[in-house]
């Protein structure tokens, strides 16, 4: 029997528009996903604490401040701007910023000119050692197809509306390199230290949704 | 592959929902998804390269009416069963029938810091040189095969210019079917919105993809 076949008889149960479509959808995958887990811890294949650690590291360690501390770092010390240009894995290594989907990072800058827009139309890839776990929307097929067709329609749903002849710069991450977009520094902030320039840094700033500017 | 998961230019899916304080997790199941879908690439049956092809070979119907962290799952539970490591009935039934395929390492709690600090690189040294360089004008090829690859449909067939040599990586196109790494160069390579979607495109886009060499013809 394929696995076709089951997933077909799954979703005629619950798929016709019942007002409770989404609670079963959501109740099927919370059983499928407690008889996978079972199923392969009893096999010895996988360790339940470890899902334990990896949940608990994306909740607490790994996240957007991560990347906000490398922009407000970029915006203070043009020595390490220019490390970001230049060899961007290593620069954001040097924070301590490393691994699982950011082996290889690169860094984009917004200018005066440019606005710089993430996407990946193709599946879901966003650095996650800068950024975390992506955003619902991100991974969803309103966001990956727009974005690289009508991206300021897309940006107005974010509340955010560009000048007309400001140039938009859409990058579809379909290899392995992840983007972090540097936003623009906010005017009136040359007093401020990277802590409270970090504050300043949404994790839709660096994926290109968003500005920088203080929490709306 | 022509699959659901190419999503670029495609349309009718609605306004982008961007949620305000947006939870990590929105049930307990997707913390349990995301740890079984890390825990399940340990095993070192596949490569992401595959796994990414098992989602996009779940049905377009099934495929854009998932959640993503449901995606995963459909594709893990086939990986597993792809590769030994679980039955079919064994899934559905959440119980253990049959001694698994001997994996190349079981993800144990005191391992994820390393496992997630280290990641997993896919650059690879090649011996060829570069056939492009920054500026040079290309054309992507236009093919369609059934099997995996990484040149969206949006960007077939279209002229650009390479912007970067990113340097070389495996070549998923091969390696999602066990076909060997057989790395290539990466090149950034950017288009004007109008060489894309035609009549009617903002004249102020410019959309880049990253692709490998053999995806690229010189014009």
């Amino acid at each position: 029997m394929s696995a076709d076949h089951h997933e077909h008889e799954h979703d005629h149960d619950h798929h016709h528009g019942h007002d409770h479509q989404h609670d079963n959808r959501y109740s099927d995958m919370q059983a499928r996903v407690k008889a996978l887990e079972s199923v392969l811890t009893e096999k010895g294949l996988i360790d339940p604490k470890a899902i334990d650690v990896i949940v608990e590291t994306y909740e607490t360690k790994i996240g957007p401040r991560n990347g906000a501390r490398v922009v407000a770092k970029a915006w203070s010390d043009p020595d390490f701007a220019e490390w970001l240009r230049t060899d961007a894995t290593a620069a954001i290594a040097s924070l301590g910023y490393t691994g699982r989907q950011g082996e290889h990072m690169r860094a984009v800058f917004n200018t005066p000119d440019t606005h710089n827009l993430v996407v990946c139309t193709l599946c879901s890839c966003y650095p996650w050692a800068v950024l975390g776990l992506p955003p619902v929307w991100y991974k969803a097929p309103a966001y990956r197809s727009r974005a690289v067709i009508d991206p300021r329609g897309v940006l107005a749903e974010f509340g955010l509306t560009l000048p007309e002849d400001k140039k938009i710069r859409v990058w579809d991450s379909t290899a392995e390199l992840r983007y972090l977009v540097i936003p623009e520094r906010p005017e009136g902030t040359e007093d401020l230290g990277e802590e409270a320039l970090a504050d300043l840094v949404s994790r839709d700033a660096m994926i290109g949704t968003a500005i920088a500017g203080p929490r709306p | 592959m022509n699959g659901p998961h190419d999503l670029g230019g495609q349309m009718g899916f609605g306004p982008v929902a961007p949620e305000k304080d947006e939870p990590y997790f929105h049930t307990e199941w997707e913390k349990r998804a995301l740890g079984l879908t890390l825990s399940g690439g340990a095993l070192g049956g596949w490569t992401i390269d595959e796994s990414r092809h098992a989602r996009e070979n779940i049905p377009p119907a099934a495929y854009l009416g998932a959640s993503y962290y449901e995606i995963w799952i459909r594709a893990l539970e086939v990986l597993l069963e792809r590769h030994g490591f679980a039955t079919r009935a064994e899934i559905d039934a959440g119980q253990k029938q049959m001694e698994p395929a001997t994996p190349k390492r079981i993800l144990k709690a005191d391992m994820v810091a390393g496992v997630l600090a280290k990641g997993g690189p896919c650059d690879r040294p090649v011996e060829t040189k570069p056939s492009f360089q920054p500026g040079d004008r290309v054309r992507t090829r236009n093919f369609n095969p059934e099997t995996h690859t990484r040149l969206p449909r949006y960007a077939r067939a279209k002229t650009g210019f390479v912007e970067a040599v990113q340097g070389s990586f495996v070549f998923p196109d091969d390696n999602a079917h066990g076909k060997g790494e057989n790395p290539q160069w990466v090149y950034t390579v950017v288009f004007d919105g109008p060489e894309i979607w035609g009549e009617g495109a903002d004249p102020t886009l410019t959309v880049s993809i990253d692709a490998w060499e053999s995806y690229l013809e010189r014009v």
